[in-house]
């Protein structure tokens, strides 16, 4: 399988050239944040507050972590399912976010604001948490603590593998490869 | 009368939490190789061959299978001559579940209220099922469910008109439109009759049965044997990229129901199917 390196911040012709299916190993910095984290951030946008966190280049990672056991930067970490964050993703995706990493399908809205702001979404392997906690190399919780397991982290990854979804070009991988209507 | 002591209660359950999160139980590790073999294409081959890798990689360093460590689910099966002393049996499979939480470095998914969305930091309370049998048996089954697979999961009030037909279409329609949601392959736990509560419970008892035994009731055994072929053949695949298998299992259950109703459950799992026996 063919492997596509990339590494953060994206740059918009990073971006723009990848397409459903395309396998990448992402090194650089991504932010976790889950229903919660996303409905405290659209707050802000409505009241104009600056966000915690920088969208434009940035990877949104739907996941909330295991407490990290001693002498480990986190605990398993994987992907949580996508569609509970689409009624927060567009406006993300409008203010610059350049990638949301989750699992299971996209709704039209947010497929087309990928289109409009040229933004992808990719899936990693759900139920894979203790595999990819090892291609976190730090974390450290920026944002919202008091939600536990659903607060923002940094995280620094190394190679941490995801596949392209949903493309800039209104392409959707579940459509093309998994027999989803 | 046979004495069960509250702190043996306490510590056998927080074992099992951690053990259920962290070690795939050997049914789970045949389902991933027997899967391994199967998927042939590039993809899927390399997506099972990652959660097997996963679920190994959880055991040596002893981290959860998968993050989502669950809401923790309880089975009991407490014998009518069982006295427990020391403190009120519900509480302490109640702590059980918040010392394992916290010394398994298990994730804290429950929040106390749906609205206001406060996480209570131990992960309780748990969800407590109790059955009580004859004699002096003290059996637990603790069985952390992922949130994932269980918003994929539904419930319909059929008519008797419907048949094994509209219940067939009902599981179908419920695993095609949860599609990659719930962390395929997926194990299916569906029930047909009961009653409203009664047929969901039983649809997530099903779970509970190691992937690969059937059914002891050759009917339905046939029945699992025919909808698992027909659901690994809609292509969902691993993960949702399609494949071969998009479920593991599928265990059925009837129930006895009123002459109105004709419940039907399904209650989906994600591959990481978890269950933890004790008995004290």
């Amino acid at each position: 399988m063919e492997v596509i390196h990339l590494q953060t911040p994206l740059k918009q012709e990073d971006v723009k050239g990848l397409r459903a299916g395309d396998y990448l190993l992402i090194s650089g910095i991504m932010y976790t944040a889950r229903d919660s984290a996303h409905r405290r951030m659209i707050e802000a946008l409505d009241n104009h507050r600056p966000l915690p966190i920088p969208l434009p280049g940035s990877i949104i990672y739907y996941a909330g972590p295991a407490p990290a056991p001693p002498g480990k930067p986190i605990g398993s970490i994987g992907p949580t399912t996508s569609y509970r964050m689409d009624s927060y993703a567009p406006r993300l995706i409008e203010e610059g976010l350049s990638m949301m990493i989750g699992k299971g399908s996209r709704n039209k809205l947010v497929q087309q604001a990928m289109i409009d702001h040229e933004a992808v979404y990719c899936a990693a392997w759900g139920g894979a948490g203790a595999l990819l906690a090892g291609c976190v190399k730090n974390a450290k919780c920026i944002a919202y603590e008091e939600l536990g397991p659903e607060a923002i982290y940094e995280l620094e990854v190394e190679n941490f593998p995801v596949m392209v979804v949903n493309d800039t070009i209104g392409q959707d991988a579940y459509e093309l490869m998994g027999g989803q209507q | 009368m046979r004495k069960i002591l509250y702190r043996d209660i306490v510590e056998a359950t927080a074992k099992a939490c951690i053990e259920a999160n962290i070690i795939a139980s050997s049914d789970l590790i045949e389902a991933y190789q027997r899967a391994i073999t199967k998927e042939v294409d590039e993809l899927s081959g390399r997506i099972m061959h990652d959660l097997y890798e996963n679920a190994k990689l959880a055991k040596s360093h002893h981290l959860p299978i998968c993050q989502d460590t669950g809401t923790a689910v309880i089975f009991l099966e407490i014998g009518q001559n069982v006295l427990i002393d020391g403190g009120f049996l519900m509480d302490a499979f109640q702590e059980g579940v918040a010392d394992g939480y916290q010394k398994g470095y298990l994730r804290k998914s429950i929040v106390s209220h749906p609205l206001t969305r406060k996480n209570t930091g131990n992960n309780t309370p748990a969800v407590i099922h109790v059955d009580i049998v004859a004699e002096d048996v003290f059996k637990v089954t603790v069985a952390p469910k992922g949130g994932g697979s269980e918003n994929m999961s539904r419930l319909k009030m059929l008519t008797p008109s419907e048949g094994l037909e509209g219940f067939k279409e009902f599981v179908f329609e419920t695993i095609r439109l949860a599609g990659p949601n719930p962390c395929p392959p997926i194990v299916v736990g569906a029930c047909l009759g009961g009653n409203f509560e009664s047929c969901a419970l039983q649809a997530k008892k099903n779970l509970l049965r190691p992937i690969g035994q059937r059914h002891s009731d050759p009917e339905l055994s046939i029945l699992e044997e025919k909808w698992l072929e027909e659901i690994n053949a809609l292509h969902i695949g691993p993960q949702g990229f399609g494949g071969k298998t998009t479920a593991f299992d599928v265990h059925l259950e009837f129930l006895p129901c009123h002459i109105a109703s004709m419940p039907a459950a399904v209650n989906l799992n994600c591959h990481v199917s978890r269950h933890q026996q004790f008995e004290l």
